[in-house]
């Protein structure tokens, strides 16, 4: 919806790259825009062609279990939200009859006139975000997926427990409708494996897997429900806690290899083969099937990357490198989400930022030569004029209409006090309904305006731009929330619904007639970062602030930069970390934009979003100074260490040691592995347990890399990994394969049987039970790794300076962890790196990237704007007792010294409108823009008046 | 009119009004008898709100915060 409604941005819908020419900075490209067969800027989304479509196809939103027509919108938020013509389905397109959807259209949208054609675009950069494709269930015939309708895929499943989906959110089986009793998950479809020709893990199955079976759940306590599982890979922030409380929920987990899934023709029940871990051969019968296909490469990616000129990886993904997570091999062409490989929600979001800093960056020379922005008519001053209010009132098709008398509620709007007029639309939202409430206010001379419709949390800035249109302050309108919290809660009580609707538009005009035109005050933004961690991530977000052209200082608490890139001497990729750490810190040591202060730490910061106060203990030559610094964002990169255990003789025996002390002796020939040496790794050390119960992600693939190295140094080393589920997500996969063949011998252990060490004369002797043949292996080990979790830096100075708050495992949180996986929960400050949790190289450099690219926007806008819905106080009657200043939860009011007495003062960046203040006040000084003590006891009182209509007041 | 109560709710744009437009989206059904004032932060409702409700013939007062 943003991005549709932003003029800088244009859709091309419908439409495919041909041709790429030029260079980075300067690109020619050729785009094939099919035709929709309808004119998007006339079509208002209402419906009637698709009414009156005879043609009804398999609906791709609904993974064709419902159907669509041949002219239809592929899903009500689609944007542009103009229908589309089917071209292979239309009977006109198809057979020259019909064109119903022709006649229908009223205002002449459908035009079957529209050619194929080819435009040509100039570009400074291009960034690919093309996605994935779920994997084909045919491809597999063992899952007999066309043999039983009730063998779904995830995504067909997402749709069944949908409350927008083809059942309506009831959990039933496609087969006979009927509500199944079990189900089952089968995971690793189509991935992880040699038949499907996708060796790689897709790295988000498990996770939806566990997602669905508690959904389900959720809409049916008494599911019966199994998921199917290799290795349950529930790496990243939270997603841990998430798979206990599956267990917990019920959800049975087995461990195991499918090897057969047989439909009955009968009762159409699925009977499940498996191999269980103890090698015995088990089946399992159940009514429903579910199997969360792998993700993999769309079947256009050689076209693309035949037009764009970039390389793809041998899966057909878009191929990168690991210091370049998010550059495609041709300059100027960046890459992000699905079509870099599989990966989850927050990483695509966290990418399409950091692409977009990477086209910022190169761009940045020709900032703000291009972009057009919104012109608004001067604003009517209506503070002179008599109330004129309006009411239009919205059928959303028949999503309001189809359970609220919508005329009754606009008869009824008519007669209140000071309404002037009340209409309705067939969606208030629509363009051409727009154009008619923007006439409307014109021609009536409203000066109020109360829509009666959806949401204002979706809505409300839509028609506040519309009454800034008709040149009234966007603060003169008023929404109801007739759908969500009306029509659609009560769908079976329509006379109730309407009563209540009606009286959600009288509270509304009661507000409506004390609502004032308001300011929206801006703060300039000081156009500098502050970046806290001088690591891989922190020095990445400051190349990337210095690129855009903003100036930064980056703070490192220890005296040199790199972090725990300097424990890090080779990769699985091959590439070498030490020769890419000494060029980025040699960059940024180099850039004059970038201002470095190591052995630094925060004494206090002050302020807020656009405008902090820092001050910082530096050593400054050869003391410790305090330095004052101005900015106006905080990136937070304070990273992650590794948790040093006191458990398996480590700090006891000097041939114990952690995953990455390993490492650095391997890389500097300190420890080199001989031909009948034993090595043993345990995964999970004070990791998934008590102590820390998330799982750090990365220890995996750190342990398969290690194991490959004294592989490669001497085959003949006998190396043993001893782990609970092997989390090489991704593309790591592969080298959790390698490993395998190359003899690496892995052992599973449970939680409740953990290996043990002991000295036994002078050596370590590690004992484990093999869940394979449950019996206990011993073995002699010249060296024990333990791959422990990764933590949090602890850092209390910090913490009392800058509370931002953490998840309880101390990792920084984000505000939104799907949609803002970069922004904290405070405005202007942006975490990344391993502060918000362990991550990978690439995975650090994107989000890195990611944060500079948000801090950037502000940094180039220059100011922030506060929302009118913000307090302010009215010093005549402030009696200074201060009791605001002690209950504001964002440092959002200080007293000041007015002449003799102190005055409450407002500080209007930091001010989230919470009116904790206003309720607090004494003297009621405190007024809140848009939710007065006026407004709301105006609500109040015109909930209990019944009759609040214009007869009435005469009296 | 004993069993139909009216009830006035009081709640935060951030949390619980947001919450009841998921029950929207969801189609959550639930009775009818709630009229909604939408405040910036359920730390807004001055005690006076409250008591002016039920002045106004709420039978009862619904905080979502």
């Amino acid at each position: 919806m943003e991005a549709g409604r932003s003029p800088n941005i244009e859709i091309i819908a419908n439409a495919e790259l041909q041709e790429v020419s030029g260079s980075a900075g300067d690109f020619r490209v050729k785009i094939l825009r099919r035709p929709r067969y309808v004119d998007v800027t006339k079509c208002t989304g209402c419906g009637v062609c698709s009414q009156y479509c005879p043609v009804i196809i398999p609906d791709p939103h609904d993974q064709n279990l419902s159907g669509k027509k041949a002219i239809d919108i592929l899903y009500t938020q689609a944007v542009p939200s103009a229908y589309f013509v089917d071209s292979d389905y239309c009977l006109f397109l198809n057979k020259q009859e019909c064109k119903q959807c022709t006649r229908a259209c009223q205002i002449g949208a459908v035009n079957f006139d529209q050619k194929p054609e080819v435009v040509d675009y100039q570009v400074g950069a291009i960034i690919l975000t093309t996605g994935f494709k779920e994997f084909d269930p045919d491809r597999i015939s063992a899952y007999h997926y066309n043999d039983s309708p009730n063998i779904v895929t995830g995504l067909e499943f997402e749709r069944i427990s949908s409350a927008s989906g083809p059942y309506m959110g009831k959990i039933q089986r496609p087969s006979d409708l009927k509500k199944p009793e079990r189900i089952a998950f089968i995971l690793c479809a189509g991935s992880r494996s040699s038949v499907s020709g996708n060796s790689y893990c897709s790295s988000v199955c498990c996770k939806y897997a566990v997602k669905d079976a508690i959904v389900a759940l959720e809409h049916e306590p008494d599911l019966d429900i199994t998921i199917f599982f290799i290795d349950m890979r529930m790496h990243g922030k939270g997603l841990e806690n998430f798979y206990e409380r599956a267990k917990e929920s019920g959800v049975k987990f087995i461990r195991s290899r499918v090897s057969d899934v047989k439909p009955d023709s009968h009762t159409e029940d699925i009977t499940v083969k498996y191999i269980a871990e103890d090698s015995s051969l088990q089946e399992e019968t159940f009514n429903l099937i579910i199997l969360p296909m792998g993700l993999e490469a769309s079947h256009g990616n050689f076209a693309l990357a035949r037009a764009t000129g970039i390389d793809l990886n041998q899966y057909g993904f878009c191929r990168t490198g690991l210091f370049h997570p998010l550059s495609c091999t041709r300059e100027g062409i960046y890459v992000a989400g699905g079509f870099r490989g599989p990966m989850a929600l927050p990483d695509t979001v966290t990418q399409a930022s950091g692409a977009a800093v990477c086209a910022a960056e190169l761009l940045f020379p020709a900032r703000r030569t291009l972009i057009s922005e919104k012109q608004f008519p001067e604003e009517r001053s209506v503070e002179e004029e008599n109330l004129r209010i309006g009411v239009f009132v919205c059928n959303c098709g028949k999503n309001i209409n189809g359970v609220v008398d919508v005329p009754e509620v606009k008869k009824y709007a008519a007669r209140l006090t000071d309404v002037v007029m009340s209409a309705d639309n067939l969606y208030s939202c629509s363009e051409d309904a727009q154009r008619l409430i923007k006439e409307t206010i014109v021609r009536e001379k409203l000066n109020r305006v109360v829509i009666a419709a959806c949401t204002p949390r979706t809505h409300e800035p839509l028609f506040q731009e519309t009454t800034r249109e008709a040149g009234l302050n966007k603060c003169l309108v008023e929404m109801v929330n007739i759908r969500d919290q009306c029509s659609w809660v009560h769908a079976h009580e329509k006379a109730e619904a309407t009563k209540k609707a009606k009286d959600l538009v009288r509270m509304a005009v009661a507000k409506a007639r004390l609502i004032q035109a308001l300011d929206e005050p801006v703060i300039d933004v000081v156009p500098k970062g502050l970046i806290i961690g001088g690591g891989l991530a922190g020095m990445t977000a400051a190349l990337s602030l210095a690129d855009q052209g903003f100036e930064s200082f980056l703070i490192e608490k220890t005296g040199q930069l790199g972090g725990n890139l300097h424990n890090i001497h080779y990769t699985l990729e091959g590439e070498d970390p030490q020769d890419y750490l000494k060029q980025v810190v040699d960059l940024v040591r180099e850039h004059k934009l970038i201002q470095v202060f190591t052995e630094a730490e925060i004494e206090s910061v002050n302020g807020f979003v656009g405008n902090f106060q820092t001050a910082i203990n530096t050593l400054q030559g050869s003391e410790k100074k305090i330095v004052e610094l101005q900015h106006g964002i905080i990136i937070i990169a304070t990273g992650a260490v590794s948790f040093r255990p006191d458990e398996y003789m480590y700090g006891k025996n000097d041939h114990v040691m952690l995953q990455h002390e390993l490492e650095g002796q391997l890389a500097s020939s300190r420890f080199v592995p001989g031909d009948k040496d034993s090595v043993v790794m345990i995964q999970c050390v004070g990791s998934r347990d008590d102590k820390h119960r998330y799982c750090s992600s990365i220890c995996c693939s750190m342990a398969v890399k290690n194991a490959l190295k004294i592989k490669e140094i001497n085959p003949s080393t006998n190396v043993y990994i001893l782990y609970r589920d092997m989390r090489t997500y991704g593309f790591h996969e592969d080298y959790y394969v390698q490993a395998r063949k190359q003899g690496v011998v892995f052992i599973r252990y449970d939680r409740n049987y953990k290996p043990e060490v002991a000295e036994v004369d002078g050596r370590l002797q590690v004992t484990v039970r093999d869940l394979l043949i449950n019996k206990d292996v011993v073995v002699d080990a010249r060296l024990l790794a333990l791959s422990t979790a990764i933590v949090p830096q602890k850092d209390d100075i910090l913490e009392r300076a800058l509370p931002v708050p953490r998840s309880e495992d101390g990792f920084f949180l984000e505000s939104h962890v799907q949609l803002k996986p970069v922004d904290s929960y405070l405005d202007g400050i942006y975490i990344c790196g391993m502060a918000q949790f362990p991550k990978t190289i690439d995975e650090a450099i994107a989000q890195a990237k990611a944060a500079a690219s948000k801090a950037g926007i502000l940094l180039a806008r220059g100011y922030v704007k506060a929302e009118p819905v913000i307090s302010s106080c009215d010093p005549d009657i402030c009696v200074g007792c201060g009791i605001c200043e002690y209950f504001c939860p964002y440092n959002a009011i200080k007293m000041k010294k007015v002449g003799k007495r102190k005055k409450a003062e407002i500080i209007t960046a930091a001010c989230k409108g919470c009116g904790v203040c206003a309720s607090y006040c004494p003297t009621r000084a405190i007024s809140m823009g848009r939710f007065t003590d006026d407004q709301i006891v105006a609500q109040i009182e015109a909930f209990g008046e019944t009759v609040m209509v214009k007869e009435q007041k005469a009296w | 009119m004993v069993n139909e109560p009216k009830i006035l709710g009081f709640l935060c744009h951030w949390c619980c009004y947001a919450a009841a437009d998921a029950a929207g989206v969801a189609r959550f059904q639930y009775p009818p008898n709630i009229r909604v004032i939408r405040v910036m932060c359920a730390g807004r409702i001055d005690p006076l709100f409250i008591l002016d409700g039920f002045l106004n013939g709420a039978d009862g007062i619904f905080v979502g915060g």
